[in-house]
């Protein structure tokens, strides 16, 4: 197919969010001039999810004031709070639920991840019963905040998890986190910064308790009024927040061929979605939460990245891609990267801190509460997290990069002496209470890395 | 980045977004702006999404201003969304 001809025709993209939005702008700016449509099953223009946990939840900004500024003008038809609910992959039509057929000539898909909810379906429409993945979910929960609750039971603890307690605790709402695993974030960062995040939860009055199961949640005339642990414990509490990860939004691909399922969508490192037979499609292509591909700098394996910046970067190489023919295309090689702030702490991460087999604190301490942690697999470096030391991680980015040995030579100053690699502990995210924000969705052989649960 | 704001045709009012990845902590934005960025601890960035219109201005120097053009400013994206 000529050049030219890739920058005319119809495109449609499914799921208005970050990744849709970016992708949008993207085959604008590189002088798409075809007709593009975007489709977003919630009724809002794009908006940015992670102040949800943070600034709405602390009460400082209201969850209708989210929405994400554009680059530029799009010059899209919007198709706002209609679901796509099917793909004809021959017929190259996307269907809508309400009854309506999107011809397009190239297709992306960004329809992210939701919630998983509370198993026992009646429990979880008590009221009081929270998860938060969208600005409504937001906006309610910081209104009961605002109401001053006696006490918040927060289940899981990863980032969400963590996110929300932190979110308490700062407007000095009593809290209790229950994790299933031996300690918060322990599923993306493995044990040493799991025990640190663990003590810093304490510190901040967190009742956490880890290694427990919540069995039940009970009510009383339609109300959340506590909940049952594995241990025999029992808690008061008037909210519950279901932080037990994502579930990918795949349903809507059922049955059309491609290669969709649980873990996502799979693609090559150019974003071109593949098919059910692992044969790669040529105007099919994803990005954002919902995708999964190959990455180089991390054996090849299969990774989904629940990343702000991995949404964002991984648009920009579909929506080049879509438009792009041949040599012209560009791989999706960005070094995953994401933030996170609780309890007054800046965490940053870069590389993949699951695909480690070892970990070294390599400057600062625990003990300081600013630090940076190495990670390494078989001898390289493969990841790096700071604590209040966002500053040295671009240095990491190299040693990432380049695949550099690992211990890592003294690249700085205040590296303690007893600094020793310790392994890594990234258990199997089977004990965890919430799923990863990494998945390598792959197998190591030598190892029983992740595979994401399917379902439940 | 700037200018989506004088751009538009709807007046919808300024939003921002920055890219906590790129973004140093150097805290240039929070002198410039105090009332859209301040500092939570020693270095996590929080901001106001939603840009009042007083602080317009204080917002363009400030996106301006940080050193590592991690503040993205504009328009509010599919404000022309029927
Ligand atoms: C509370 C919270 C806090 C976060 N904090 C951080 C953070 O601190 N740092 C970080 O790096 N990342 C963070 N993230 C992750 C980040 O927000 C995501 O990586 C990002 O939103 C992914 O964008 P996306 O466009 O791929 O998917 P999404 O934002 O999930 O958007 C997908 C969109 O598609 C729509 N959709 C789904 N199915 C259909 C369908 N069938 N038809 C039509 N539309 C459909 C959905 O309604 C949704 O609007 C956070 C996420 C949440 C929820
Ligand atoms: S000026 Fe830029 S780098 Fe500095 S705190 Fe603000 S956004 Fe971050």
């Amino acid at each position: 197919m000529p050049a030219e001809a890739r920058s005319d025709g119809r495109i449609v993209i499914v799921g208005a969010s970050l990744a849709g939005l970016r992708a949008a702008e993207t085959l604008r700016d590189e002088g798409f001039s075809g007709e593009l449509t975007l489709v977003g099953e919630e009724p809002h223009p794009p908006y940015d999810r992670p102040p949800l946990t943070k600034q709405v939840l602390l009460g400082r900004v209201r969850a209708d004031d989210v929405g994400l500024p554009r680059r530029r003008a799009v010059e899209a038809r919007w198709k706002l709070g209609v679901r796509a609910s099917g793909l004809d992959l021959y017929g190259k039509k996307v269907l809508l639920a309400n009854g309506e057929q999107l011809p397009f000539d190239r297709l992306l898909i960004a329809t992210g991840t939701r919630a998983r909810p509370w198993p026992d379906p009646d429990a979880a429409r008590l009221d009081g019963v929270f998860t938060v993945r969208t600005r409504d979910d937001a906006g309610r929960l910081a209104e009961r905040f605002a109401a001053g609750p006696r006490r918040v039971l927060v289940i899981g603890a990863g980032f969400t998890g963590s996110e929300i307690a932190s979110a308490c605790r700062e407007r000095g709402i009593e809290v209790t986190v229950a994790e299933r695993g031996p300690a918060p974030l322990v599923g993306a960062l493995g044990g040493t910064l799991g025990a640190f995040a663990a003590r810093m939860q304490r510190a901040h009055g967190v009742d956490l308790r880890c290694g427990v199961t919540v069995t039940g949640l009970k009510g009383a005339d339609g109300r959340l009024t506590g909940a049952e642990l594995s241990d025999g414990g029992r808690i008061d509490a008037d909210i519950a927040v279901i932080a037990l990860g994502a579930v990918r939004n795949t349903e809507w691909l059922a049955g059309s061929g491609l290669a969709a399922g649980p873990r996502g969508v799979a693609c090559d490192a150019g974003c071109r979605a593949f098919d059910m037979y692992g044969i790669v499609t040529d105007d099919i292509f994803v990005a954002g939460d919902v995708a999964r591909f190959p990455h180089p700098l991390f054996e090849y394996q299969m990774l989904s990245l629940e990343h702000w910046g991995n949404a964002v970067a991984q648009a920009e190489v579909a929506a080049h891609n879509m438009i792009s023919s041949g040599p012209h295309r560009r791989p999706h090689l960005t070094v995953p990267a994401f933030w996170s702030s609780q309890f007054g702490l800046n965490i940053k991460s870069i590389g993949v801190p699951t695909f480690s087999d070892q970990v070294v604190v390599a400057q600062g301490s625990p003990e300081e509460g600013r630090l940076v942690a190495v990670y390494g697999y078989r001898g390289r470096v493969t990841a790096a997290v700071s604590v209040n030391r966002a500053k040295w991680l671009e240095h990491y980015r190299r040693l990432i990069e380049t695949a550099a040995p690992f211990p890592p030579g003294p690249g700085a100053a205040d590296r303690p002496e007893s600094a020793e690699p310790v392994p890594s502990d990234v258990p199997d995210p089977k004990v965890l209470s919430h799923g990863p924000t990494v998945a390598l969705t792959g197998h190591l052989p030598d190892r029983r890395l992740t595979l994401v649960r399917p379902g439940g | 980045m700037t200018g989506g704001a004088e751009r538009g045709a709807d007046r919808a009012g300024m939003q921002i977004v920055v890219d906590l990845n790129r973004c140093q902590g150097y805290a240039q934005c929070a002198f410039l702006a105090p009332q859209v960025f301040q500092l939570h601890g020693e270095e996590a960035l929080t901001y106001a999404p939603a840009v009042p219109d007083d602080q317009l201005e204080r917002v363009r120097g400030a996106a301006t201003a940080c050193p590592v053009q991690a503040i993205l400013a504009g328009e509010q994206a599919g404000a022309d969304a029927g």
